[in-house]
Parts: structure tokens; sequence; C-alpha cells
């Protein structure tokens, strides 16, 4: 396979696995796939040449707006995948590019709060769209805190469009289309695990160059697209999120309360005999309970 | 009691000049609706990707439904907790209920971008998502709306039975009254806990982003919902008694009313304990913006002062209790729009304000909702009293 081979190139064949302190914090209800697959962003890399943007449209059949280098800086109904720069304000010198498109979170945000399941994880982890069943709710949009998922709002038909990990390509057996073309390999495409390993190893290779830490590895209980940075992640407009994954709390939640319809069930019983009872007191007028014959209740 | 409690239709000419304004404003609505369904919804309203949901889900959908939760709350009072001196406020009340949740139905068909695979939510069973607060709102809105017109057409359909003026109506009644009867105290248990579910659900909807300012975001989001809904119900059975019986020149049973308002002051007062100790507890106050914080403060003030007024003897005064009634309405949708719009916080400069088209569909939907209500109340038994009493 293309991306087995393309990665044992990267890593090495001695990587070892590295157990790491950060997902300690995790909380989430969803673990990830086996076989979950992911990319990694490494921003000390990455040149900005834009190559995985024009990729990005190709593969997905994205109508460009303008040309390449102007404007286009966040993503948006056209556009799946995106570089941004930061400048430091004081300083010139120090900046950054940074590619954003779907996290693919390990347990999302999306996923949870998607009525009929349009929004669903698929093979190996990566979060995809069915229009077949999308009503167009936009509560993903609420729900996702990368705010990734956007909707054609100048369609009558609109769709929600996000990244999708080209699945279509790792069907045929080849890699995404952004990290296909990235000239200096600054985002990789792999398995969840060896991509963690990896981030790791560079992290210890140049602790100086490197923020201490694998963003994604924890954030919003995990994802499985991971960045490395020189500068603070949140200059690279990455949320501070804790370990906690987006529907753990409200799952907590509709569990507690819902779980197997027990509680409803039981609750309707149990409403059905009271509301009969007090209907069997006030007979004969009609609509239950009547008015003369409560008066006497305190 | 007397016939004096006995409903009856109010009767009288139906299309007068303020009725006719109401169905041009419902007209222009509809028309707006139509240019929305053909061109989507970002040339006709201000919702972005930022703000994927603005007034027609915070307004028409959350604050309406919980406006039409009085049915819901008396149902409690009345079928559950036996208290049934309340039955003369119940069929005005079911009304406005089975009303708001159809409106609020119609509004999603508004909102949703996909609205033609909108049928697909309750036949697509193996789809169903058990996570999802929201298909349990959306499953628990369209089977209560259907609920809340079976409450409201069963002892309506059995006034005409036997009726000589209303032969058709009356043939009816012979034919489905006994059944409709029969099944009534199951579908009235399905009422009281169907809105239980989603009340408290429309809260839940919103632990589920990580946008929201923790001064609402909590885990008691769906019990706060809950509780402030009925607080919301009660007020709007106030001000749609009061007002309907003014303007329909029905007497208002005011000691019945006085002694619903304590109730409502219990509950309230619960609610304002819950929510301060909430954010209390959480330490949520300490790191608020003096808006936020003033927002919240806001809220609980409307909260609390009716809820003491309520409580005290005051509440006997028709004018006190209607003002109660009124800011408890406020707070409900002021929580409400904070936990949708005001404390939402998508960042990026995105901003939101409803455009006029939007505003002129949601116009179109309350111009509507009146209309309906009024050829109900004039054509049908629904508000009690007696016409010839003077107006109070």
């Amino acid at each position: 396979m293309e991306r087995r081979e393309f990665l044992k190139g990267l890593l090495g064949t001695g990587a070892v696995a590295t157990a790491t302190t950060a997902e300690a914090s995790v909380q989430r209800h969803r673990e990830p796939a086996a076989d979950a697959i992911g990319m990694l962003y490494d921003a000390t890399l990455c040149i900005g040449c834009k190559a995985c943007v024009v990729a990005c449209r190709e593969v997905n059949h994205l109508e460009p707006e303008g040309t390449l280098h102007d404007r286009q800086t966040e993503l948006n109904c056209n556009t799946k995948n995106v570089i941004k720069l930061y400048k430091d304000e004081a300083d010139p010198s120090v900046f950054s590019f940074m590619k954003q498109q779907c996290m693919h979170c390990i347990d999302p945000g999306c996923v949870s709060a998607c009525m009929i399941g349009a929004m669903h994880k698929e093979k190996g982890g990566l979060v995809a769209w069915d229009g077949d069943l999308c009503v167009g709710c936009r509560y993903c949009q609420v729900a996702c805190p990368f705010q990734v998922p956007k909707f054609e709002w100048f369609q009558a038909s609109p769709k929600i469009v996000k990244c999708e990990l080209c699945k279509e390509r790792l069907a045929d057996g080849k890699q995404p289309g952004c990290t296909e073309v990235c000239p200096r390999k600054a985002v990789i495409f792999g398995k969840l695990d060896e991509l963690k390993t990896e981030a790791h190893r560079r992290i210890a290779e140049q602790p100086n160059l490197y923020q201490p830490k694998v963003y994604g590895e924890e954030e919003a209980g995990g994802t499985q697209v991971l960045y490395l940075s020189h500068v603070p992640f949140e200059k690279l407009g990455l949320p501070t999120l804790d370990g906690t994954s987006i529907p753990y709390r409200s799952e907590s939640v509709q569990h507690g309360v819902y779980q197997g319809m027990v509680t409803p069930v039981v609750l309707y019983a149990g409403l059905a005999a009271v509301v009969v009872k007090n209907w069997r007191k006030g007979e004969g007028e009609g609509e239950g309970p009547s008015d003369e014959k409560k008066e006497h209740t305190p | 009691m007397s016939a004096h409690a006995q409903p009856s239709p109010v009767g009288g000419k139906l299309l007068t000049p303020g009725y006719l304004l109401l169905l041009a404003v419902a007209a222009v609505g509809a028309g707006f609706s139509l240019w929305r369904f053909t061109k989507g919804l970002g040339p006709t309203t201000s919702m972005s990707d930022g703000y994927p949901w603005g007034i027609w889900i915070a307004f028409d959908v959350v604050t309406g439904t919980a406006l039409g939760a009085g049915g819901y709350a008396l149902a409690i009072l009345v079928y559950v907790l036996n208290q049934g001196r309340y039955h003369p406020l119940i069929r005005g009340a079911l009304v406005t209920t089975a009303l708001g949740y159809t409106i609020a139905s119609l509004s999603i068909v508004l909102d949703v971008g996909r609205w033609w695979q909108l049928w697909k939510l309750p036949f697509f069973v193996s789809h169903w998502n058990g996570n999802s607060a929201l298909l349990e709102v959306a499953l628990c809105v369209m089977s209560y709306t259907a609920v809340a017109w079976l409450e409201i057409a069963t002892p309506v359909l059995g006034d005409y039975k036997g009726s000589k003026r209303n032969p058709k109506l009356a043939a009816l009644a012979e034919k489905l009254h006994p059944a409709l009867k029969k099944a009534l105290p199951f579908v009235i248990a399905l009422g009281v806990l169907l809105p239980t579910m989603h009340q408290s659900s429309l809260g839940t909807l919103m632990m589920l982003t990580a946008r929201l300012h923790p001064l609402w975001h909590s885990q008691l989001l769906p019990l706060l919902f809950l509780i402030s809904c009925i607080g919301m119900g009660y007020g709007g059975i106030i001000l749609e008694s009061t007002l309907s019986h003014r303007a329909f020149r029905r007497s208002v049973d005011s000691p019945l009313l006085s002694r619903l308002s304590k109730v409502v002051a219990g509950v309230m007062l619960g609610y304002v304990v819950l929510r301060l100790g909430d954010v209390v507890t959480r330490g949520a106050l300490a790191n608020a913006s003096p808006g936020y914080v003033f927002l919240f403060g806001v809220e609980l003030f409307l909260f609390a002062v009716p809820a003491f007024f309520l409580w005290s003897d005051l509440r006997k005064n028709a004018g006190v209790q209607f003002g109660a009634a009124f800011a408890l309405v406020i707070a409900g949708a002021l929580y409400r729009f904070d936990t949708y719009l005001v404390a939402y916080e998508p960042g990026n400069n995105w901003s939101y304000f409803p455009s006029v088209p939007e505003l002129i569909m949601t116009f179109g939907l309350v111009a509507t909702e009146l209309a309906v209500y009024i050829f109900l109340i004039k054509r049908f038994p629904i508000l009690g009293g007696r016409s010839s009493e003077p107006v109070t």
C-alpha cells in the first residue's frame, strides 16, 4: 500500500510507541478506531506555497474564488482546506503558516449533534457527510469547536461542506490530495498512532524549536489531525480546549436520562396511571376532573 | 358552578379591520417565505457560518414553544396533581399551546436548508442518533403538536354531540368522540411526558457547543430550561386569559388566576435559587465581562421580582398579576435569547442581527397564529365566562 511505504520511509522502523501524559486528561465516549488514520501538520516545515489548497480544490471539484494567492484566508463552502499566515505584530521575524481543515475528532461534536447520522464516522475514523440524510439544520456547525463545517448559504439546495480526508482517494489506495502534493512534507498522512509517535520524535529531537506539545492529542478528547508548531498554538488560531470531548457532557445527560428509553417509558406509565385515576374520580363531566368535585380538595 | 364557567364560542363578526390586517401581515410573510425557498437562506436572512442559528430558532422555536408550555403546565396541575379547580383555564391554554407548536414546526421547515428531507426524520428509525438532543426535540415537537390538537379537539368535539345547529359536527362527534374520549387520558399523559422531554432537551442542545459563555453553559441547562418554561407557560396563560377575556368581553376568574400565581411564584423562586447557586458554585461570574454580568443580573431580576410579587398578597391585584406574568415571559425569553444568541461567541468578528425579511417572516407566522386563535375562539367553545358579563 502506497501510504504504508510512504510512512515507513518517513518514520523509520525503530519508532517507539509513546504513551503520552496528555492522554491522561482525556474524557470521551468514543475511542479511536483500531485502523484510525489522520494527518500531522508541522508548521515549522510549511512554506505557505498553497499547493495543498490547489490540490484540494482539484480533487474535490471546488470552484476557486479569485486567484490562489489573494484573499481566501478562511474555510468556506468553496474551501475545505486553507493556508493561513500568522505574523507577530511586535516582531515581524516571528511568523508561521497554518493549515486548516476538518480535525476529524475521535469523539466529534458534529456526529453527536446530527439527528439521523448524516454526519458520521467512516472507516479509519474519518468524519464524512451524507447528503441523502442531511436536513440542513446546521447543528453540526454549532457543535464543532473548530468551526469547520460550512453551509452553502446562497443555494436553494444547500450542502454542508467540509474536508472528508479525500475518502474516495483512500478507497483507491491513494492518500489525500493535500498530503500527496506537499513538497516539504509539512503535512503527512498516516495511521494515527504512528503519526503521534513521529510527532513526539520530532519534539524530542528539537526541543528548542517546537512547542512542547502535540496539539490534537488531548484537545476536545483528541483529534485525528495533529499539529506541531514553533509558535503557541492559539496564535495559529487553534482554540484552547481541554481533554473533554464536546459530546462528553451532553451525552452524559442524554444517556443518564434516556438510556434504553427506560426512564421515558416508566415515566409515561406512571403519568398514565395517575391521569386515569384522577379521571375516574371526575368521571361524568366529559373532560376529566371537574370543578365541583374538586372544590373540597385543599 | 353554573353555565357561567361553561365554554362557549365568542361569536361576532370575524373579518374586522384588525383581523384583515393580521391576514395581510400573514400573507406578506408567506410571500417572503416563497422567496426564501427559491433563493436560499443567504440572501434572505442574516445567518452565517458564524451564527448558523438566528431568531427563527431562538424565538420561533425555542421561545415560542416555551410560551406555548401553558397547556403542558396546566395539564400537570389539573390531571397529574388533580387540581381540578384550574380546569376552566385549560381550553384556552391548550389552543395557545397547539398553535404555538404548529408555528414552531412551520419555522423549522423555514429554517432548515434541506427541508424536503424532513419527512425522513420520523421514518428512518434505523438511522436515528440517540445521542442527538435535537432528534429528541424534533420528534417530540412533531408528536406533541398532534397531541395538543387532540387534547383540545376531543372536549370541543364533545360539546357538539346532539347539536342541532351544527348537524355536520354533531355527526362527526357521534362518530369519533367516544373513541377519542376513551383515549384522552393516555393522550394527556403523553401531553405531559413529551414537553418534559423536549423542553429540557432544548437546554441540552446548547451543552454541545464550546462557544457558549460559562455564565450560561452549564450541566443544569436541561433543568433550568424545563423549570423556566413552566414559568413562561403560566405567564402565557395569565396574559392570554387576561387579554382575550378583556378583548372578547368575558369575565376573568381572578381568584383562580391569583391562586395559580402563587404556584408560579414558588416554581420561579426555585429557578432563581438553582440558577444563582449553579453560577456561584462554578465560579462563572469571576471572569465574565461587565456586559454579561449585567445581562445575567437582568435575567435573574426579571425572574425574582415577579416571583416575589406573586408570592405576596399583592398578587390579588389584577394589574400586578398581569405585570408579573409579562415580566416572567420576558425573563424566560431573555434567558433563551442569551443562551442561543447573545452569549454564543463565534469570534472572528462574526455578527448577527435579524434581517428585515427574517423579521417579516416571523411577524407573518405570529400574525397567522393570532388569526387562527381568534377564528377558533369566535367559532368554537374555548373560552369560559359569560358574554353578558361586564368587562372587568
